[in-house]
């Protein structure tokens, strides 16, 4: 579901091919019929944008009939937790949850905490608009959200009767859920929803268990957070979570995303998923209570040792338990620096030097005629990549020179290309999907100057370092102040540094005696220990590379602990102490993964415990404890604040404590389940060159009346910069193309591979016809819909050139985590070739009149029965004309 | 040696009887197409391992297919066929759903001619291998898209299939060079040589598959060699090695032919009634492929020919005819000479 994992994951697909010859059925949800659903057992449509109906339909299924794993949900999760008083519900408020506040339109999050639980200390970062601006349920992603008072009891109904208990509140919440409502809200026909419903619960249970896979179909959704959310409410109520053959699977875009996460490229994550200092964070005490705040249990708790580690990592014997460790040396978040924010700063003058590195935002990110009008307002931009991508192109065959918007002659921005070397070319590890740490050797030297990411940026950093060695400006201490200090082969300037150096910093070193450490448990507050990521300790342990291991599966036990490196600690399966009951004993033989040894004392079993490993299944910690010692013997979830996992999150989400259907940013259609017809926390920019198309109540969603998605193609790579140039897999897909069924085609007078354009208002993409009958109409709240697909491979360089799809989109973000809704968006579609130069420009003015569209369509996000609010009105209400608003800020 | 027909029919050792005396077991290809996903690794992997050149940048619009055949510069092609049929007891989810234009009043003059002018749209094209055009009626919108005549979108699947040289036991290809270009290698596989080649091209009408052909700058014949040289140092082909779901199966071909039966005889226990194997009898025209395959759906949909027979089959009786008639045409030539010999004398 939100994956097509057989075209975009094609390795990967394999394992789910051997387990559907081993008798696993495949069910494959999707917007369209791909190659996914060509191998599936049962293909299911559903309308782009309406996966939390289709699933809160499946949750309400499991608990009108019972079908949830009771002894599971009571026992591993929040469902028996009594929530206050003050907790009102979307039900109640027509789509809004209690405590909503159209000024900000964030929620004051104090009513959606458990019975008795005081919540002030549980909003430390101040109030909610600024948790929304820092992106704080992010932050607070690696360890959890804070609960007050989460290490002691909190009030619970164990029978999961009392009305205002989580179990409880679930059961009314998705009680409108129904097969019918799916029906009309995801265009899905009852009888395969209901058979998709009886699919799952019927493999849900002790001997039995399914798994749930998405990927970024899920995510890009301005309610993306949230998607996920349901799915893992869903897994939870069935137990499959923590048990072999369960879970969530979220496959990552391409390799070392997960990398990417965990030694993150974020502005508002350290690593291990460590919060980025905030500006009030006067010091590491306050940093630290802020972590802790409340008592909270787990290995959350232990954010000093992490923290501490990390700083002694970064500047060596610099840090010291009198100067904080060097905390005042790292940077402090006040707002949103979300990469978006920065490309509407680029183009308002705020922001001077860009570096690009393994991206393509002129192809890749929305909107990609912001990031170029952005790219085009710059001092300087640093472009890292194989070859001459359209980043570093676009002041002289962006769209944007035929319309004018950019005037090569008068680009101010300087660019400077480097020749990157590529994966066969270097050293290092890859982190993939499920957390493994790889180890991939070089298999040839780079060409010519290509060079590493790790040569290119240990060298600048070296040559920063010279530069300000002498510097007695403050702003320059955190450079000089930083260890840089890695191990270096050859001779002379320019030497090659270590990749195995480095991962053996990050896993860490006990400074008294200069070893190595064997895991996180090891880490210390006191400035004795150093770790570059505390999740990534034990990847070096014993002093060997543990990524590089390669046993073969045929020569090693079940779950091949052998096989690369598993953060945390190797382990395959997390919170895989949910695979034994409170007792401490397997569900069942055939799903048995770790059971307690009461002779011995301690947890054993195939996989390595994810839970503390002497502590009993009965143990009942002294009152007043914290931190791992807090944890109950019966409680998984080890990095969650109360230890159980939350079907109700009283903290951590911004835009709910539970997930509710709403309609996509861009919808042709109204919300059929609630008046509040989108995210009412969602974050909008209305600014003239950032236009929505209108959607309902908002007149004029007609103009755009079908709904567009876009995803990737198995022969291409993302924006193509890796595919485009290479003959072998330009010629598997020649041209960009967009995929409508023969009734669209009837529709708009479209002939198959004729050209035709799609049209926003933001932009029309030209491409060729496709007529398919793997697109079919859907039937929605009593009137048909189309749906439109493309890729988004295409650009200006390349064998084979075409359109940039993402031009079609605009920004709007999930307030959460700032994931732009990039899966689901309105469209037209009309045949021939696009208007180009001026005339573009004008049919786009013309479509934008006609739709009524000004700066404040689509940011009025409250729309809920009395509730009125403009999210940015400061822009005054006027009709967009793209060029004006921003040719000035580009010459 | 007398009597025996090494041109058809069955011949247990491929390799000896071209001479190899001590050689390896015959190996090649089983390629299960209910595992492909249409990736095209396999395509890719023959290319960058074989040096074979880029075929055209064109948009073939035949589904996801932009090669469209196996050529000198394609030696895997991978076929994409968009039906509506069923496939075993798969749900293919689309039964119900609407087939008329969207519920926009005022689209429904604007779709009335197109309705009649194009009745798939044109997505019959590479997407259904036998014409199947239906007349889908008139949308009268009481409810949107219901009432759009045949409530036509019922059975979908979407088959895709790797198809190769399938080196044939007897090889019209190898019968008709003239030059000794093409050879039957120790594996029992069939490789052209190009230095040897000469481009005289009788190999192309010789391949009753259409798969080899001449590189057009050049003039050469190039094929599968069944990467020959990976064989030789106990490496599988390109093909066979990056297939992430072991569609493409590489081995001796008596435990591929093997596991191809059992393969099918699961499938049929799962319902997939239209699975079948081909290439895979020892008794068809070539006398059974060294690449075989399983197949969901009649050969001619993916773009086979149903009944392949080896051109020089017949061969010896032709041979045997032909000299019959050149007999008899001589026999008649000398009747005429005696004839007119005679009767010149009269």
């Amino acid at each position: 579901m939100g994956s097509n994992m057989a075209e975009a994951h094609p390795v990967g697909f394999q394992w789910v091919m051997e387990a559907k010859a081993r008798g696993a059925r495949l069910i494959h949800i999707d917007p369209r019929f791909t190659r996914t659903s060509a191998l599936a057992d049962t293909y299911v449509p559903i309308r782009a944008g309406t996966d939390i109906a289709f699933l809160g339909g499946v949750i309400n299924h499991v608990l009108t009939n019972e079908l949830d794993f009771r002894e599971f949900v009571a026992a591993y999760t929040n469902a028996s937790f009594l929530v206050g008083e003050e907790f009102a519900d979307t039900e109640d408020l027509d789509g809004l949850f209690s405590g909503y506040d159209p000024e900000t339109a964030t929620y004051d999050r104090s009513t959606w905490h458990y019975e008795g639980v005081d919540p002030s200390g549980s909003t430390p970062k101040g109030d909610s608009a600024r948790a929304k601006e820092q992106t704080q349920p992010m932050q607070a992603g690696g360890r959890g959200a804070t609960v007050e008072g989460a290490a002691e009891d909190i009030v619970k109904d164990p029978t999961l009767q009392h009305p205002r208990c989580v179990f409880q509140i679930l059961k009314r919440h998705f009680a409108r859920y129904t097969p019918e409502m799916v029906e009309r809200v995801c265009g899905t026909p009852q009888q395969q929803f209901r058979d998709v419903c009886e699919a799952w619960t019927g493999n849900s249970n002790r001997d039995r268990t399914t798994a749930l896979v998405y990927s970024v179909g899920w995510t890009q959704h301005s309610v993306g957070a949230q998607y996920i959310r349901t799915g893992a409410i869903l897994q939870l109520l069935l137990g499959n979570v923590g048990r072999p053959g369960g879970g969530v699977f979220a496959l990552r875009g391409h390799a070392s995303i997960q990398g990417s996460t965990d030694i993150p490229t974020l502005f508002n994550l350290l690593p291990g998923y460590l919060s980025m200092p905030d500006v009030a964070h006067d010091d590491l005490a306050t940093y630290i209570d802020d972590q802790r705040a409340g008592g909270q249990k787990g290995y959350g708790y232990n954010v000093d040792a992490y923290m501490v580690s990390l700083l002694k990592e970064y500047f060596g014997d610099a840090a010291t338990a009198e100067n904080d460790f060097g905390f005042g040396w790292l940077p402090r978040i006040d707002g949103d620096h979300g990469t978006y924010r920065t490309v509407m700063d680029m183009i308002d003058g705020k922001v001077f030097g860009y570096f690009v590195m393994g991206q393509n935002p002129a192809v890749g990110s929305a909107h990609g005629k912001l990031q170029r009008l952005g790219m085009a307002n710059l001092d300087w931009m640093v472009v890292r990549d194989l070859t001459e991508i359209e980043t570093a192109t676009f002041w002289k065959d962006s769209p944007e020179i035929e319309t004018g918007e950019i005037v090569t002659e008068e680009c101010r921005t300087e660019v400077f290309l480097m020749p990157a070397a590529s994966h066969v070319e270097k050293e290092g590890t890859f982190t993939q999907t499920q957390r493994m740490l790889q180890w991939r050797e070089k298999a040839v030297e780079p060409r010519g100057d290509q060079r590493s990411e790790l040569w290119f940026f240990y060298h600048l950093g070296r040559l920063v370092r010279e530069r300000l060695a002498a510097s007695e400006d403050p702003r320059d201490e955190p450079v000089q102040k930083l260890a840089w200090d890695y191990e270096t082969e050859g001779d002379g300037e320019w030497v090659e540094p270590s990749a195995e150096d480095v991962l053996r910093r990050i896993n860490g070193h006990d400074l008294t005696t200069g070893e190595v450490l064997d895991n996180y448990l090891g880490l210390k507050a006191d400035g004795t220990t150093s770790c570059g990521c505390w999740i990534y300790s034990g990847v070096f342990a014993d002093g060997v590379n543990q990524a590089a291991r390669r046993k073969p599966h045929d020569a090693q036990g079940p779950y091949e602990a052998e096989w690369g490196w598993t953060w945390p600690m190797n382990r395959r399966v997390l919170y895989n102490r949910a695979s034994a009951d409170p007792e401490g004993r397997p569900w069942s033989e055939r799903k048995k993964l770790i059971w307690w040894d009461a002779d011995a004392g301690r947890w054993t079993g195939h996989d390595i415990p994810d839970f503390p490993v002497g502590t009993a299944p009965g143990y009942v910690p002294p009152e007043g404890t914290t931190g791992p010692d807090a944890l109950h013997g019966d409680d998984p979830f080890i990095m969650q604040a109360d230890g159980k996992a939350w079907l109700f999150a009283p903290h951590g989400v911004v835009d709910g404590p539970l997930p509710a259907h709403y309609e996509p940013h861009e919808s042709p259609v109204r919300n059929p389940i609630y008046t509040q017809q989108a995210n009412p926390t969602r974050k909008v920019y209305g600014r003239p060159d950032n236009p929505s198309n209108p959607a309902p109540p908002e007149g004029g969603s007609e103009v755009f009346p079908f709904v567009l998605t876009a995803a990737r193609l198995t022969e291409h790579h993302t924006a193509g910069g890796m595919s485009r140039q290479l003959p072998y897999l330009a010629e598997l897909q020649p041209a960009l193309f967009m995929e409508v069924s023969p009734e669209l085609a009837r529709e708009r007078g479209l002939t198959h591979l004729g050209e035709a354009h799609v049209v926003t208002s933001r932009a029309a993409v030209q491409a060729r016809v496709m007529v398919t009958d793997r697109m079919a109409p859907l039937r929605i709240d009593g009137r048909v819909v189309h749906q439109v697909w493309m890729p988004y491979h295409w650009g200006a360089t390349g064998l084979v050139t075409g359109d940039v799809v993402n031009d079609l989109l605009g920004v709007v973000l999930d307030p959460n985590v700032f994931i732009q809704e990039s899966k689901v968006a309105t469209c037209d579609v009309r045949p021939g070739p696009r208007p180009r130069g001026a005339a573009l420009t004008a049919m786009l003015d013309e479509l934008r009149t006609r739709a009524g569209i000004t700066t404040a369509t689509g940011t009025r996000v409250g729309t809920a029965a009395g509730v009125a609010h403009v999210e940015e009105p400061a822009t005054p209400d006027t009709p967009t004309h793209s060029p004006a608003a921003t040719s000035e800020e580009t010459p | 040696m007398t009597g025996r027909n090494r041109l058809s029919g069955p011949l247990d050792d491929v390799a000896r009887d071209a001479g190899h005396l001590d050689h390896p077991a015959r190996v090649g290809f089983f390629t299960d197409t209910s595992v492909c996903i249409g990736c095209k690794a396999c395509e890719v992997a023959c290319k960058e391992w074989n040096a074979v050149p880029e075929d055209g940048l064109d948009l073939l619009g035949m589904s996801f297919d932009n090669t469209g055949m196996l050529g000198a510069n394609s030696w895997r092609h991978v076929a994409f066929i968009e039906q509506s049929r069923p496939l075993g007891h798969q749900d293919p989810g689309l039964a119900g759903l609407p087939t008329g234009p969207s519920g926009i009043g005022e689209t429904v003059h604007a779709v009335e001619p197109r309705l009649r002018a194009a009745p798939r749209g044109g997505s019959e094209l590479g997407t259904e291998p036998l014409p199947n055009a239906q007349d889908l009626g008139m949308p009268a919108f009481s409810r949107p898209g219901d009432d759009s005549g045949a409530e036509s979108r019922t059975d979908f699947r979407w088959l895709m299939a790797s198809d190769v040289c399938k080196h044939c036991t007897h090889a019209g290809c190898l019968d008709v060079c003239p030059t000794g270009a093409l050879f039957r290698t120790e594996f029992g596989t069939v490789v052209v040589q190009q230095d040897i080649c000469n481009g005289c091209g009788y190999c192309v009408s010789g391949c009753p598959y259409g798969v080899i052909d001449r590189r057009e700058q050049d003039g050469r014949a190039q094929k599968c060699t069944l990467c020959y040289d990976r064989l030789g140092d106990g490496l599988e082909p390109a093909c066979a090695k990056a297939c992430p779901t072991d569609s493409i199966q590489f081995g001796p071909l008596d435990e591929l032919r093997e596991r191809a039966d059992r393969r099918l005889e699961q499938l049929h226990g799962l319902g997939v009634d239209e699975a079948r194997l081909y290439g895979r009898d020892p008794n068809d025209g070539v006398g059974g492929d060294g690449a075989f395959f399983l197949l969901l759906d009649e050969p001619e949909v993916y773009g086979l020919p149903p009944d392949p027979v080896v051109p020089t089959r017949n061969a010896p009786q032709m041979w045997r005819r032909a000299g019959a008639a050149a007999a008899a045409f001589a026999l008649a030539g000398i009747g005429a000479f005696v004839s007119s010999t005679l009767g010149s004398r009269r």
